[in-house]
Order: structure tokens, then sequence, then C-alpha cells
């Protein structure tokens, strides 16, 4: 998952139980998912899903298929360079160090 | 096909914990503000926070309906589903099915389930599981004022919902009229909640496949003795969920599924059984954006995560806030603790100055008072640490430390919310183990409170000093070195022991469940809350761990008391003093006596019947008897040997004549008794054993067994024993000591 940008889940793998957990959040296909930022120590990731913001340990993150595009969602709100803006700051962010 | 037409034939009016009320139960995600909310609408002091996954407990109040009507409330553990995947889901299962529970449940006659309005399409989920299972819903939103203008029109979302929506902000206590009004209009209703969502082709011909599989008492009626709301489809529905594909798994521990069953779920391949979770999904993500046009406003805690999670000033505030914690617990605590004992011991004097000598006496100065001291003087640092936890997992911060320590933490397999009890082990185990409790699943509770205990607690450091003091020589450096070298060394076995134990103990083993934490909002802690759950939570300590301090202290106290009466061949002592020709004289002859009556005690006899045990250590029976004197708090070993060696019971770890004793104390055959390795033997036995009654309670009431104190003691005593046993008889064959 590149950081910063917003993705669009594709599928989660991993076992079920785990699996089940991830989608009973909200991480089901098809929702645009976004990593805000990396703990100090390298992991954990922080992402934003649905608007709510989760610590996620990097190898759990590795099961989360992600198609990177803009996402469908936000793009019917806004126009296409709505998306532009987001996506500076975000990497603005991450090449701080 | 849905269970709308279905009346509930089961829950009005039968096996009511109080007959005639209504049973409610409160439902909803972590950080909803469902235990704020739980308080307002009962009166009663549950525990708040802004942390998932903190009432585990089952909590319940009294909740007044319009009319004089009283109803029962439980606060459910917050969940994100109700898959019972971890113990709080289950307990949420069972409670919203009606499974016989601890407290004799049955399925409630409706559910108020809190609904942020901050995330509406996560909150909904757990409701439309809820609704599914039958249950009558009232929906609570919360957070309303946070939301702002991205809070859903209450009236659309009670139309899509299908039950009333009543926005309340528990605080100022808005809304919660309307709130009791709401549900004491559903109870009037006789109608069980239905489906919200329609299951498509694909998954409706599973949900008949597997209704087709499943035994009569699975239908609507008879399991479990009592009819159940659910409906057949609902039942269903569950067993395509939690069914796993191989007997034995954890679906198998409640109940037993039958074959047909299992077969019709596993007839597809995953991830065919994603079907359920995916389609309610779908559901949600048509019906509820239209409601919600703006996303929530997290500006102000993402401006604040900037600081706090950046990786420099993070770091400086982490470590900040944590020495300020440790300070307090160390420290500040300290002349409130000293004030307790002293207290304590004054009201025992006078009393024995009242009473006269007597064993009547002696039970209640040094058995009852003295325990009731042990006791009372924990709570500075309970209270001050649930002081701390509370505003830092009101304010959202306790979510942020274990991001920032995860990958620390992990290394040893622990919860990255371990650190703050094994910080605040340097302290004190009692309050570090109740610590225990931010994290939500057992396995990482029990795995913390098994390590936490080898941590420098402050009740070891006057035996340290005692020891260092008066056997290993050399100049002050060395001996604050070793002094820090004891420190480091505990850092390290507690460090090793919990991935030593993560990977050789069954259930203790990591599971395969995600780590995922919820970063909630940063919010203003509400001082009220947190003052009443810190109160609450330390008059549960007082009652549940205290009365077993309390009983262990006086068993102690008796250990080393009785009998009375001094060995067959000592001099009279009474007549020996009456002569003595000096006040330092008498006194000593009195310490002699009193040394003379603790060896003939049953702990003195205890003493010497260990001593073949711990001989290879280098131990006497003298410090024998210091060990079981020990038990009742590390620090005591320091007062128990300075009775052993009659230099008075109010030596402390400072005193010279001790020292000297110990320093000059020698074996039958006239060498001294004790060595500079036997020194350290010593200090490393109590940095490892489980030499604290209090630790044992403690343990027992937050792990709900007695297993777990067992296997506490037995592995910290037997690993102390180990390495004591390979530092001294090392150390004799490599010519030290």
């Amino acid at each position: 998952m590149p950081l910063g940008k917003p993705v669009t889940v594709e599928a989660v793998e991993g076992a079920r139980a785990f699996r089940r957990r991830l989608l009973e959040m909200g991480l089901v296909p098809g929702t645009p998912v976004r990593v805000v930022t990396v703990a100090p120590l390298g992991d954990p990731l922080r992402i934003e899903v649905r608007g709510g913001q989760w610590s996620i340990r990097r190898a759990e993150a590795a099961q989360i298929q992600v198609e990177v595009k803009p996402s469908p969602a936000p793009a019917k709100t806004k126009p296409a360079a709505g998306q532009a803006p987001m996506q500076a700051l975000a990497k603005a962010k991450a090449e701080r160090p | 096909m849905t269970a709308a037409a279905c009346h509930d034939p089961g829950t009005s009016g039968q096996q009511a914990v109080v007959p005639g009320r209504p049973q409610l139960v409160l439902a909803g995600n972590p950080n909803v503000g469902k235990t704020t909310l739980f308080n307002a609408l009962t009166g009663s002091s549950a525990k708040v926070s802004n942390y998932p996954g903190i009432t585990v407990e089952s909590i319940r109040g009294e909740l007044p309906l319009p009319g004089g009507r009283i109803a029962d409330l439980r606060d459910l553990p917050g969940t994100y589903s109700t898959n019972a995947r971890s113990a709080e889901e289950q307990i949420a299962l069972d409670a919203l099915i009606g499974l016989p529970g601890p407290d004799g449940n049955r399925a409630p006659d409706a559910a108020i389930v809190c609904l942020d309005a901050t995330q509406v399409a996560r909150a909904t989920y757990l409701l439309l599981q809820i609704q599914e299972l039958g249950v009558r819903c009232v929906v609570a939103l919360t957070m309303f004022d946070e939301a702002g203008p991205a809070a859903p029109d209450p009236r659309k979302l009670a139309d899509l919902l299908g039950c009333e929506v009543v926005p309340v902000i528990a605080r100022t206590r808005r809304g919660l009229d309307d709130l009791c009004a709401a549900v004491d209009r559903v109870l009037r209703k006789e109608r069980r909640a239905t489906w919200r969502w329609q299951p498509d082709a694909a998954l409706r011909a599973r949900l008949d496949a597997v209704r087709a599989a499943m035994p009569d008492d699975w239908r609507s009626g008879t399991r479990f003795g009592a009819p159940l709301p659910a409906s057949d489809d609902a039942v269903a529905l569950w067993a395509l969920t939690c069914v796993e594909p191989v007997t034995g798994g954890p679906d198998d521990d409640e109940l037993a599924v039958p074959d047909a069953v299992r077969a019709a779920v596993t007839a597809e391949p995953p991830p065919h059984d994603d079907q359920a979770v995916l389609a309610r999904w779908r559901w949600l993500d048509k019906e509820i954006p239209p409601l919600v046009t703006r996303a929530p406003d997290r500006s102000r805690t993402e401006r604040i995560d900037r600081v706090l999670l950046h990786r420099a000033a993070g770091f400086a505030v982490f470590i900040a806030v944590m020495t300020v914690l440790f300070m307090a617990l160390f420290w500040w605590a300290a002349p409130v603790m000293d004030g307790i004992k002293d207290l304590f011991a004054w009201v025992g004097d006078r009393l024995h100055d009242v009473l006269g000598d007597g064993i009547f006496t002696d039970l209640l100065v040094q058995g009852v008072i003295g325990g009731v001291g042990t006791v009372i003087a924990f709570l500075p640092q309970v209270l001050l640490l649930f002081l701390f936890l509370g505003f830092l997992e009101d304010c959202g911060y306790l979510a942020r430390v274990a991001y920032l320590m995860d990958r620390i933490m992990r290394s040893m397999n622990l919860h990255g919310r371990a650190f703050v009890p094994m910080l605040s082990g340097f302290a004190c185990a009692v309050p570090a183990i109740l610590a225990t409790r931010t994290m939500e699943r057992r396995r990482d509770r029990i795995l913390t409170m098994m390590v936490v205990p080898l941590m420098t607690c402050s009740a070891r450091l006057p035996v340290y000093t005692l020891i260092i003091g008066a056997l290993i020589p050399g100049s002050t450096l060395t001996q604050s070195l070793l002094m820090v070298g004891m420190y480091l060394f505990s850092v390290l076995t507690a460090l090793v022991a919990a991935w030593v134990l993560s990977k050789t103990v069954k259930p203790l083993k990591a599971k395969r469940l995600p780590f995922v934490i919820e970063l909630p909002p940063y919010r203003f802690p509400r001082v009220g809350g947190v003052i009443r759950m810190m109160w609450s939570k330390s008059s549960l300590f007082l009652r549940e761990a205290g009365t077993v301090i309390l009983a262990c202290a006086i068993a102690l106290w008796a250990l080393l008391y009785f009998p009375r009466h001094l060995p067959a061949g000592s001099p009279d002592y009474d007549a020996l003093i009456a002569r003595a020709p000096t006040e330092d004289a008498k006194a000593s002859l009195a310490d002699e006596k009193q040394a003379a009556r603790l060896e003939n005690s049953f702990g003195g006899k205890l003493g010497h019947a260990i001593e073949p045990a711990i001989r290879p250590l280098g131990f006497d029976w003298k410090i024998g008897v210091g060990l079981i004197g020990a038990f009742a708090a590390r620090e005591v070993f320091v007062s128990t040997l300075g009775i052993v060696y009659a230099v008075g019971k109010d030596a402390d770890e400072g005193s010279e004549p001790l020292r000297d004793a110990l320093r000059n104390a020698k074996r039958g055959d006239g060498k001294p008794a004790y060595s500079p390795l036997m020194g350290l033997a010593l200090m490393i036995f109590f940095a490892l054993a489980c030499q604290c009654m209090s630790t044992l309670a403690v343990v027992r009431r937050e792990s709900r067994s007695w297993r777990w104190p067992a296997f506490l003691f037995a592995y910290m005593t037997g690993l102390a024993w180990i390495v004591s046993f390979c530092v001294y008889q090392g150390g004799k064959l490599l010519g030290f000591g």
C-alpha cells in the first residue's frame, strides 16, 4: 500500500477468522482505504477506513489486496481534481522525515 | 421468510431475573459513549472510557421507565460484531440470544443500541446483526454533538432502520427522557425485529440448505431448554458464519454441531462463506451514504496526532507522560504509604496500651490491624494508577501508546498496551496487574499478568539494600552498579519469560486474530467519570483482592506466632530480664526471647523443614524463615531476619546491628554462614520468586481462576530455585565464595 494515497480494497486474504474480522470492520472490496502514517518504529501502520482510524501491523496489512486508483465513492461527490490536493498533502507528509 | 410476522412467545414474562421487570441490554461499538450513557441512564458507576473493550464484566443497573415501571439494563461489552470471535463478542451474543449465562440470562425484551453519529455505517452493521437475531431495538444516537453537520437525520435513519432513533447527549442528559419513552413504546409492541436487508439468490439458497440440515432442536423452539427468539434464518446465518469446516474448532466448545449442518455450511469453498458479511455491507453502502452527506470533522484529532505520533516529538511526549506516571507511583505515593503504615502502627500501639498483653491483643494488633494496613497501603498506588489510566483512556491517548510501543512489545509476543502495566510493575505488581484490564483479549491480559511480577518492584528494594550492604564487598560504586544490574536483569527476564511463555503455554499462544486497534478521536476526559471509575475500581480491589490479602496476612501471622511456648531447655528469659542490670541488656534479652519463640513457631519449624531444599542455594533455615515471612510482602524479609537474629523486629535495611549479625553469622563448623556469592544467589532468588501473596490474590481476582496464580507461583519459584542454584553452585565451582 502506498503511503498517504487513497486506494481501493480488492480482496482480503488470510485465515477465516482474521479475514472475517477485517471484513466486519468494513474493509470489504470496493472500500477506499488510506495509509495515513507509519509508526515511528516502522510498524504498525495507521490506516483510515470509512472515517475511522485503525492501527494495523504490516504483516496483517499485507493480506489486504488493494487497487491503486482513485476510489469510486469520493469521485462521485467530488470532481477528479479534488483528489489532487489530498494526494499532494499526503505525499508531502510522507516525504517529511 | 423473515420473522416479520412471528410473535415472540418466549421473552415476555418468564425466567425473569426480577419477576415482571423487562430485561434490556445496552449494546454498541467501543468508543461510542456507551458506558457514559449507561451511567446517565442508571445512575450507577460503571467504568467509562475512550478505549475499546474495557467493560469486560457484566454490569447491570435499573432503568426507570415512564409510568413508574423499572427495567433491568445490562451493559454489554463494546463490540464491532456478534460473531463470537472474542470473549467480549461471545458475552454479547450469549446475552442477545438468551443463553444461560453466569447470572441466569434470558433473551432481552429489547436492546438499546448506541449508534455513533460519526461512524454510522460501522455502528449500523452491529445493529443489523442484533435485528437479525430478532431482538427489538431502540437506537441511541450518541456523539450527536461531536458529529455536527455530519450527523444523519434521526427521522430518516429511523425509517431506514425500522426502529426509533433518539439523539442523546449523555453528559447533559439531553434526550434521555425521550429514549426511555421510546423504550417503553417498543416494549408495549409485541413484535420481533425484522431483517432490514434481503439475502440475494445465492445466499438465500445457502441459507435454505443449512436450514434444511438443521436438527429440530435448533429451530425456534427448544434449544437449550428455552425458546430461542432468533428465527430459523438467523440460526442458519449464524451457522454459516461461525461453524468451522473441521470438527474440534471453537464452535464445538459451545455445542455439538451436527455433521449435516457442517456439510451444508462447507458445501461451497471459501471465500463464499463471506457472503453474509458482504451482503450486509452491500446494503449499508447503498442505504447509508445518502443519509450521511458529509464526513465527520477529524481535523482536531489529526492535528494532535501530527505531534503525538511524530517520530521525535511523539516519543518525547510519550517518555514525559510515562515518567510522570512512574514518578507518581514510585515517589509521590511513597510518603502517603509510609503515613498509612505509621498510622496503623500507631493505632496498634494505642490498642496494645489499652488491652494489655495477651494473645487476643496480638491477634488484633499484629494480625488484623497489620493485615488491614498491608491492604490499605496499596491504595495510594492503586488510586493514582487508575486516575492516570482513566484520563489517558478517556482522552484517547492509551490507544496511541499501544500504537507507538507495538513494535517493541510485539517482538516478545506481548500486546502494545502491555507497556503501562510493565512500567507500573517497577512500583508494585498489584496495581500493575489491575492495569492489564486495558487490554481487551484475555490471552494478552493473562500473559502480561504472568510476567509483570518479575519486574523489580519497590518492595524488593529494602531486601537488595540489606543484602548488598551486608554481604557484597566493594565500593559504593560497585554496589550501586549491582543494584542497577538487578533492575536490568528483571526487565530482561520479564521480556524473555513473555516470549517463552507465549511459545510454550497453550492458552497463552498468539492467536491468528488481527491486531487491529481503533485510534479514536481525542476527546476531553470527563473528570467526574474518571474519578467515579477510579473509586469503583479501587473499592472493587479492596473488596475482592483486599479480603484475600487480609486472610493471608492473618494466616501468616499465626504461622509465625504459634505455638507460644519456648522450646524445652531454653533459659528462663523472664527471670533473666528481671535480673538484668541495664535497660540495654533487658532489651537484648527480650530480643533473644523473641528469636527463640520464632524458631519454635510453626513458621520456624517450616524454615527448618525447607532447609534441605534451599541448602543447595546456600541458604540456611534462618533465611528460610525470612522467605516465609516475606510472603506477606517482600520487605518483611528484613524485619523477620531482625527477629531471627535477635536484633529486634524494628530493624530496617540500613540497620547496622542486623548487617553485622549477617556478616558474623557462623555455621555449625565455625565458617561464615553467608558469602557474597550466597548474597547474589539470594538476590536472584528474590528477583525471580513469586514471594508475594498480594500478587497471587490479585491474579486470582483478575483471572477469575485459581489455576493462573498457581501456575504463576510454580513457574516463578521454580525458575528462582534453578537460577539461584546455577549461580551459587556454578560460582562455587569457579572458585568464588
